[in-house]
């Protein structure tokens, strides 16, 4: 055959295998492609576009005093209240199944039994969910200021920056989270429910039922952390802790109790979550068997 | 560089209380296929997997060029690939995508990439399908796929576990091709398969094993001569149906016959013993016999009296 050539299938050489961090991006690369072409992420930039259309809309009829106050309230109601939803929605479309789907429809078979570290894997495609979801960040930011120069002109408050940076963290921590949930089970639902479940429902029951009922701090929940997103977009930081006593006649009060994590509670947190589900899920994912 | 090994050490999996291995001893050197043979629920699969990383050992190790698997695998199959068990490719990925995903791992130059990626799917007859998306492919193509994709990267150690699967015959017999096409160059082939026909024609050696433990490793010739014993069984077949009498009176009687059955109107079933210088013996006599004979051959290839007697044994 075409003896001048080295390179047929039929030939041995010793190759070089790469080092793990070239290996790690091209995990990152083809996991990337993935979302493309899967419209996973398509779906998702459309949804941060129409809750951006949304608010537009709704800003731009009904003018609400909440926003237009100042140009600190505008981005505090616009960002700070949906920042922490759509990190969540990325956690959900991009880490949820990102492991177990590997298991469930035995793709995993393809990667795992090439020469590449387990850990290479599930980084790369971590930084890829990353990547995607920052991309979504981005243009959800990119709308909110479009809206603000319009009102408010070149006017951005530094706030709005601390914020940015906060929420970056917050979707690491989220996204590792999730990760971990969907590197514990097999089935892609399983792992997409129970990721749903725990950042929109148990957190925030604890977040909100803990200090009410009981007075007590959840500073074990990641919701509750990322509540300095916000915070650090109030005029003044608000106070730690706060009392109130509501009379409800005969001499009886309701007390309630309710609390704002300090700024380096409320980074230690998320940066807890990040570093301690990205070890545990790590660790699972090297532990698993494709069986 | 026909050093390539392959070697399991007291190789044990456990599924629960259930042992898949026990103790599994292998060492295979050198550049050959070697074929795995076993019923279903043997261990092969098992073993190959712990060999590629899908799965652990329970105990033992699992070398590749001396290098342990488990805790050192990037290293231990840098030169290998491996097909086990029907993987799927990401659907929404072209054969081109996934053969250089493949490629970008494994480290090959740029310059041989787009040449080697065609090539392997050349090999595999899916040159048509080559920016097409695996996801719409039928299973045969996609198991096309992935022997191309065990072709990327100059391997010196191949796993395949029953490669031909799901394919069809014309698929079977070119990845028989390709698999002794990939013999002639230094490479140690480490193959399953129930198609005792398939490892005959492309394994030069063959290990069998049964719940979980190795029974038999050796050359083709050395494993079958010393399991498979003089005792043959060959079918005849006859021009139109051969009256029972002289089955009885003719056949039965020839030198070297055991019995005789009767497969059906024209055909009848021998078994002989004194092995290949006995069955032409027979051969030569049913001619005389002057009863029609159209047809002669053994029943079974040595290879499958082997497995048969080894696998019940072991039962
Ligand atoms: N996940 C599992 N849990 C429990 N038992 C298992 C599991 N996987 C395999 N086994 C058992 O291990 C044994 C060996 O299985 P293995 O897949 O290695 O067999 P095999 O030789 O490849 O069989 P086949 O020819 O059918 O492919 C079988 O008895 C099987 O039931
Ligand atoms: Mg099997």
């Amino acid at each position: 055959m075409d003896q001048d050539f080295s390179v047929g299938v039929e030939e041995t050489r010793t190759l070089k295998v790469p080092d793990s961090f070239t290996q790690i991006g091209t995990i990152t690369k083809y996991e990337i492609m993935n979302y493309f072409r899967a419209r996973r992420f398509f779906v998702l930039l459309a949804l941060g576009i129409i809750i951006s259309v949304l608010l537009t809309f709704l800003v731009g009829y009904y003018r609400p005093y909440s926003f237009l106050q100042s140009s600190l309230t505008f981005y505090t109601q616009w960002w700070g209240g949906s920042i922490t939803f759509v990190i969540i929605l990325s956690a959900i479309f991009f880490g949820g199944d990102s492991i177990s789907s590997e298991f469930q429809n035995k793709t995993g078979y393809y990667l795992v039994s090439r020469p590449v570290r387990r850990s290479s894997i599930y980084i790369g495609k971590w930084i890829a969910s990353f990547i995607a979801s920052l991309v979504i960040l981005f243009v959800f930011l990119g709308i909110a200021i479009g809206n603000g120069l319009y009102y408010f002109g070149a006017d951005v408050p530094y706030q709005l920056w601390q914020s940015v940076l906060l929420s970056i963290l917050y979707m690491a921590s989220v996204l590792s989270f999730a990760f971990l949930w969907s590197s514990l089970f097999k089935t892609s639902v399983i792992s997409v429910l129970i990721t749903i479940i725990t950042l929109l429902v148990v957190f925030p029951l604890f977040d909100s039922l803990l200090p009410a009922l009981v007075g007590v701090e959840p500073w074990f929940s990641l919701t509750y952390g990322a509540e300095v997103i916000t915070a650090v977009m109030a005029l003044t930081y608000p106070v730690h802790e706060i009392h109130s006593s509501t009379p409800i006649g005969n001499g009886h009060f309701i007390n309630l109790t309710s609390f704002t994590p300090y700024l380096w509670e409320g980074i230690v947190i998320m940066f807890l979550y990040f570093l301690v589900s990205a070890i545990l899920g790590l660790f699972v994912f090297e532990k698993r068997e494709f069986i | 560089m026909s050093d390539s090994s392959i070697e399991a050490i007291n190789l044990t999996k456990n599924y629960g209380k259930f042992t898949a291995l026990d103790n599994l001893n292998l060492k295979l050197e050198g550049s050959k296929c070697v074929g795995f043979l076993g019923p279903n629920g043997a261990g092969k699969t098992t073993t190959l997997k712990i060999f590629t990383d899908l799965i652990k050992p329970s105990s033992g190790s699992a070398l590749i060029n001396g290098l342990e698997v488990h805790g050192n695998k990037k290293k231990a199959l840098e030169n290998c690939s491996a097909l086990v068990e029907t993987p799927e490719i990401y659907p929404y990925m072209s054969t081109r995508e996934a053969l250089n995903l493949v490629a970008d791992l494994k480290g090959l130059p740029r310059s041989d990439r787009k040449r080697m990626i065609e090539e392997a799917v050349s090999e595999v007859k899916m040159d048509e399908w080559i920016d097409a998306k695996v996801g719409k492919f039928s299973k045969g193509m996609k198991q096309r796929i992935n022997i191309a994709s065990t072709l990327i990267g100059y391997p010196s150690v191949i796993f395949l576990d029953e490669p031909t699967t799901g394919l069809d015959p014309r698929g079977m017999a070119e990845v028989r091709e390709i698999i002794k096409s990939l013999k002639k160059k230094d490479r140690l082939i480490f193959m399953s398969s129930h198609l005792l026909n398939e490892v005959s024609d492309v394994c030069d050696e063959v290990a069998l094993i049964d719940h979980g433990k190795l029974l038999a490793y050796g050359t083709l010739e050395d494993v079958t001569a010393r399991f498979s014993g003089d005792e043959g069984i060959a079918d005849a077949t006859f021009s139109g149906p051969l009256e029972q009498s002289s089955i009885d009176k003719d056949v039965s009687r020839l030198t070297n016959v055991i019995s005789v059955e009767r497969v059906n109107g024209n055909t009848i079933r021998l078994r002989f013993k004194g092995g290949q210088r006995a069955q032409e013996g027979i051969l030569a006599d049913l001619v005389s016999l002057k009863l029609g004979l159209v047809e002669f051959k053994k029943a079974f290839s040595k290879l499958e009296d082997t497995y048969m007697s080894l696998i019940q044994e072991g039962n």
